[in-house]
């Protein structure tokens, strides 16, 4: 299957074959007017099978999303079909209106105007916590 | 400017320092009567605790401040509508230092990020008690000299207890400290604090039977098993008397130990043992406004 290579926009490759279409989402992608390609289950050399996205706009993406969901994915810049900059991402310090907070007793529940906000307490473990109530996150 | 939210932000350094000024405040307490003259204290309760805002209270006139605020059953400004962030700024334009007690978790963290003063966290829900854990922790200073080479007994609901969390927190930056952790298997202390200190190499032992372990302890941290947590009555009828501390079950313990209790109890300690020498529960009381007080003027940078 081949998707016509882009002029000017992102690739968003290496995603964990199956949740391209979580990223798509939180990334809220169907908002955009552009052309969007999502591959699901293309070969990999490294990884056997692997989801791509592929952006045809030079917009800001919130790379914080990404690296919650899949730190293993690589985020490619083109300009003027040309790969310009290959980011890796890591595990994001802190997640702002990215998750919600499910205790019921946490202060951002009461409060709506609040923002969500996480920070990662266990890098190991992929632990995020609730900046006000420190309960874990949970999917 | 900087506030008081969760002991854990407090270095060992300031902790000690804090420590000091209690110590030299228990001492020479006619030094510390006019030092915050002129300064208010803000008491936001949006839920009653009277005895925390009590102490809170002393402390701020023994300490030659004034005090205002409000203590509400059902929080007015909150049943107004009024957003934390909107009271904090608010009320940073009325005083000096806010106490905050509120039934939600992070309450006061919020206020402290949209104050323009200090804002000190007199109790958020279930979530942290800093303030308690400074009287406990000079309570254990006055009584043993030390925080190192302790064996600290904690007793009770280890499970929901914070101010057991907040210890074990405060507790284990010292060396050679050795947790019991004494509570009936529904209350256990939680896998992710049992997995910190396994992670930090801390030695802890578990138990459900008190009397076991009572000759090894130096501390005796009691608190209380309260019947609704269990799944059902007959668990807690059967469980409830082995937790509740009275003077047989002393007759083993070290005759320095010291008994400590977050109070209000309800019946986990015998009355009888309020006579014995080892019981510090009143004391730790009287600590908890000296190091309320140690901590205003930190935070106000009284000198
Ligand atoms: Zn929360």
């Amino acid at each position: 299957m081949t998707v016509n290579e882009i002029k000017n926009g992102i690739v968003l490759d290496h995603i964990t074959a199956g949740k391209g279409m979580e990223i798509y989402n939180l990334l809220g992608l169907d908002k955009l007017d552009c052309q969007i390609a999502l591959i699901k289950n293309a070969l990999s050399r490294k990884m056997g099978k692997k989801d791509i996205i592929k952006i045809d706009a030079d917009i800001d993406i919130n790379t914080d999303i990404i690296g919650y969901v899949d730190p293993d994915i690589t985020v490619n810049v083109i300009k003027d079909g040309k790969n310009v900059e290959k980011k890796t991402i890591d595990l994001p310090e802190r997640l702002e209106n990215v998750l919600v907070c499910k205790n019921p007793r946490c202060i951002s529940a009461t409060e709506q105007e609040l923002p969500h906000i996480f920070t990662l307490s266990d890098r190991e473990n992929r632990v995020y916590r609730c900046l006000y109530c420190e309960a874990q996150a949970k999917d | 400017m900087r506030s008081l939210i969760d002991i854990a932000t407090l270095t060992v350094a300031e902790i000690d320092e804090l420590i000091a000024t209690a110590d030299d405040i228990i001492a020479n307490p006619e030094k510390y009567a006019h030092k915050c003259a002129g300064k208010k204290l803000a008491t936001l309760f949006f839920e009653p605790s009277t005895r925390t805002r009590l102490s809170f209270e002393a402390a701020m006139y023994e300490l030659g401040g004034n005090v205002l605020g409000f203590s509400e059953a059902n929080s007015s400004s909150a049943a107004k509508g009024e957003s934390v962030a909107d009271t904090a700024k608010t009320v940073s334009c009325y005083a000096d230092i806010i106490a905050m007690r509120h039934p939600k978790e992070g309450a006061p963290l919020v206020a402290s990020m949209n104050a323009s003063i200090p804002v000190i966290n007199a109790g958020d829900g279930g979530h942290n008690h800093p303030t308690q854990t400074l009287a406990d922790l000079l309570t254990i200073h006055r009584e043993k000299g030390r925080f190192d080479n302790l064996t600290v007994g904690l007793c009770g609901d280890l499970k929901f207890g914070r101010t057991v969390h907040s210890l074990i927190t405060a507790l284990r930056r010292y060396k050679g400290i050795k947790f019991v952790l004494i509570s009936p298997n529904e209350l256990k202390l939680p896998d992710y604090v049992k997995a910190s200190l396994e992670k930090e190499g801390f030695p802890y032992i578990e138990t459900t039977d008190l009397e076991e372990v009572m000759p090894e302890l130096d501390i005796l941290y009691m608190t209380r098993v309260q019947q609704e947590r269990f799944f059902n009555e007959e668990e807690y009828l059967r469980l409830k008397d082995s937790y509740i501390l009275t003077p047989e079950k002393l007759t083993t313990a070290k005759s320095d130990l010291s008994i400590l209790h977050p109070l209000p109890r309800v019946n986990e300690i015998s009355v009888a043992i309020d006579k014995d020498p080892r019981a510090c529960y009143f004391k730790q009381v009287l600590y908890g406004k000296f190091m309320r007080m140690a901590l205003i003027l930190k935070l106000l940078e009284v000198e």
